[in-house]
């Protein structure tokens, strides 16, 4: 299978660019205000201020661009590292925050925010992503929903029930397997014996195509088309982003044990966010103080959301009786007056 | 004899059984070069090769797979990385593993062991703090097992490896580097199916296992620094439950407290409750007391210890049963 690309490795065009100069300038500063954020969780992590944290860096290019083809109303369903997508689809930094802090509300995006919480257990998910196309298209709709996964949740029994769901029924549903390389300590090559994820669509019955995912004209010209797709009502696509996890697994992760730092050195070459730093230098469009001041914005803002999100309020000791039902139940009522067991 | 904590004797008890018996054979996901999102299988890849094997990110694979495998005559033993992640498997558990003996009228047998860490305690994200071991202990043909020390988990791990029958062996995540003790070199075994009579008390009896039975322990010290004889009790095996143990305790002190972190509502505390009436109703003073999680999705960190029981917790229960 071809390796779609349209930025190279140094930058320079070898395709054409799915964006105006301006647009490429509001990518770039999204991927840098993303690994911004990225960094600062692994941080507060370290300080003990967020709870395990899962690093997306190298992969921003891949989640910024995937979004980027989405409208504003259209359905996204990612895991835990896809925070910078969830972001660029309008869940807020300080919910995101809150989730890794081990707090509740952090699961809850603002009204109109059409973001699922980040899915923790691996491959459940994007058979939602199905089930939110398909609604949209039985209510007349033509929403579609982008669902984000990495390349060990295609070895569970979901994957291919999401990916035979999509196909049967020809769901507006666009998958985007973020392959960076390891599931964990177990590489790509340990997951499936097939030459690409991507070629896995063909089995299925829909289209797959497989992108360089460091490069963001790539992922994003390769979802627009699946988004188009999906939108028309010409079914589902399967996008395979080739990528890498600079980072170890999480923060309670020691990736020495099983990969080499000359693997990881030789994938910070191809940087989606040098690469496009690259570009737009020589398109004229960027300059150092331009990304000094995205970064101290980014960080700014970002600040602001840490500070609101340690601020909250701590939640009431009862409150997890209030989110299981719409009502609690007479039963969860007496567990609620049982809590005061607990002096003080 | 040497100074181990849980997550040390687990890795113990696997080494001298994948040393001892060619047909042991360790699978999980990351159990082979990491050793484990909790390090219990380290070092057993160099040391056995071949018969540790990284799986695919793949629960009813795993599960699927170490069935089969153990029908063809090896001794599986199968982690699953948190309770949360062992749905996706659950499927092969009950429509499965649960029956093969059963529905082959013992021409297949499934000798397997699944090791999965269970409850919260360490703030860690969405589901990897779940304490669903009911529905696991309501499921026939399969044995649980949860260990709370560990001299108990190494001895436990080697009976479940040679069991006959498949056993979901729970390791409490909280415990795993909480404590060590003695723990005898070697091969040993502790008896799957029998209590343990943690300590022996004549007013009240706590009934606990896992991370909670620590908890009780604090309780049980705090009520007898006020005058209060207490029995405590390690189930150690969820199923099948030792109930003779639990009944002559409950027939001693009439009192009884069933402790434990999942959710309330059909729990073991529930089952605790229902034996204890059954069998020892006319020796009872007071009602049993259940000390439970609550009836809620286990919570994040910021919350979670609005709903693990805690020693205070347990206290007034008992002190309930010894008001009345
Ligand atoms: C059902 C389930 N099993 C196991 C886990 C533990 N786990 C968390 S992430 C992970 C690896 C997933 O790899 P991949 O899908 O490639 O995504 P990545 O983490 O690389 O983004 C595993 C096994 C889980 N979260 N859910």
């Amino acid at each position: 299978m071809e390796v779609l690309r349209i930025l190279d490795v140094d930058g320079s065009l070898i395709g054409d660019s799915p964006v105006d100069l301006d647009e490429a300038r509001r990518l770039f500063a999204a991927m840098v205000t993303a690994r911004v954020y990225d960094r600062k969780g692994s941080a507060l992590q370290r300080q003990g201020r967020l709870a395990t944290y899962a690093q997306f860096e190298g992969q921003e290019a891949a989640q910024i661009g995937s979004v980027a083809a989405l409208r504003p109303d259209d359905w996204l369903v990612g895991t835990y590292r896809d925070a910078a997508a969830m972001w660029m689809h309008g869940y807020p930094w300080e919910a995101l925050l809150l989730g890794r802090m081990g707090d509740e509300r952090g699961g809850a995006p603002p009204a109109g925010v059409n973001v699922l919480p980040p899915s923790i257990t691996v491959g459940g998910h994007m058979i939602h992503a199905v089930g939110l196309g398909w609604a949209e298209r039985m209510k007349g709709s033509d929403r579609i929903a982008l669902t984000l996964f990495g390349d060990g949740a295609t070895s569970e029994g979901d994957f291919h029930e999401a990916m035979n769901f999509a196909a049967v029924y020809s769901t507006p549903t666009v998958f985007v397997c973020q392959n960076n390389g390891w599931a964990i300590s177990m590489s790509r090559g340990r997951q499936t014996a097939s030459e690409t994820i991507a070629q896995k669509a063909d089995a299925y019955g829909m289209a797959g195509v497989l992108v360089d995912g460091n490069d963001i004209f790539a992922v994003l010209t390769a979802a627009r088309t699946a988004v188009q797709r999906a939108r028309a009502g010409e079914g589902p696509t399967l996008i395979e982003a080739l990528t890498y996890r600079i980072g170890p697994h999480t923060t309670t992760d020691d990736a020495g044990r099983y990969r080499s730092d000359e693997d990881v050195d030789a994938w910070r070459k191809k940087d989606p966010i040098d690469r496009l730093r690259a570009h737009l230098r020589s398109a004229g469009g960027w300059d150092e103080a331009w990304e000094g001041a995205i970064e101290q914005s980014a960080s700014t803002e970002i600040e602001a959301a840490v500070a609101q999100a340690e601020g909250l309020e701590p939640f009431p000791a009862d409150a997890m009786f209030d989110r299981m039902y719409a009502k609690p139940p007479g039963s969860l009522e007496a567990q609620r007056r049982l809590q005061g067991d607990e002096p003080g | 004899m040497s100074e181990l904590n849980l997550a040390q004797a687990l890795n113990d008890a696997l080494d001298v059984a994948l040393a001892a018996d060619d047909r042991v054979v360790l699978l999980g996901e990351d159990v082979g070069v990491t050793g484990g999102v909790f390090r219990v299988t380290d070092g057993l890849h160099e040391r056995h090769g071949g018969r540790v094997i990284d799986t695919p990110v793949a629960e009813s694979g795993i599960v699927g797979a170490a069935f089969g495998m153990a029908i063809a005559g090896l001794r599986p033993v199968a982690e699953l990385q948190f309770l949360g992640f062992a749905y996706p498997a659950f499927d092969q558990i009950v429509s499965h593993v649960g029956r093969i003996r059963n529905r082959s009228n013992h021409r297949f047998t499934a000798p397997l062991v699944i090791r999965i860490p269970f409850g919260g305690g360490i703030g860690a994200a969405e589901h990897h703090s779940e304490s669903s071991e009911a529905i696991f202990a309501h499921t026939p043909g399969i044995k649980v097992v949860a260990p709370a020390t560990p001299a108990d988990a190494k001895g436990l791990l080697l009976s479940a490896i040679a069991d006959p029958d498949p056993v979901v062996f729970l390791e409490p995540i909280r415990v795993y580097r909480a404590i060590k003790e003695e723990v005898p070199a070697g091969h040993y075994t502790v008896p799957i199916g029998e209590a343990r009579v943690v300590r022996e008390g004549a007013d009240v009896t706590l009934v606990s296992y896992g991370a909670m039975l620590r908890d009780a322990g604090r309780a049980a010290d705090t009520l007898e620094a006020d005058g209060v004889s207490v029995e405590l009790i390690d189930l150690r095996t969820l199923s099948p439950m030792d109930h003779a143990t639990i009944v002559g305790s409950a027939r001693k002190t009439g009192r009884v407290v069933a402790v434990v972190e999942s959710h309330r509502s059909a729990s073991l505390a529930s089952e605790i409750a229902a034996v204890v009436q059954e069998q020892a109703l006319y020796s009872l003073l007071a009602p049993v007391e259940r000390v439970t999680g609550w009836d809620t999705v286990v919570p994040l960190k910021r919350t979670e210890h609005h709903y693990i029981p805690s020693p205070a917790r347990i206290v007034t229960a008992a002190r309930r049963t010894l008001a009345g």
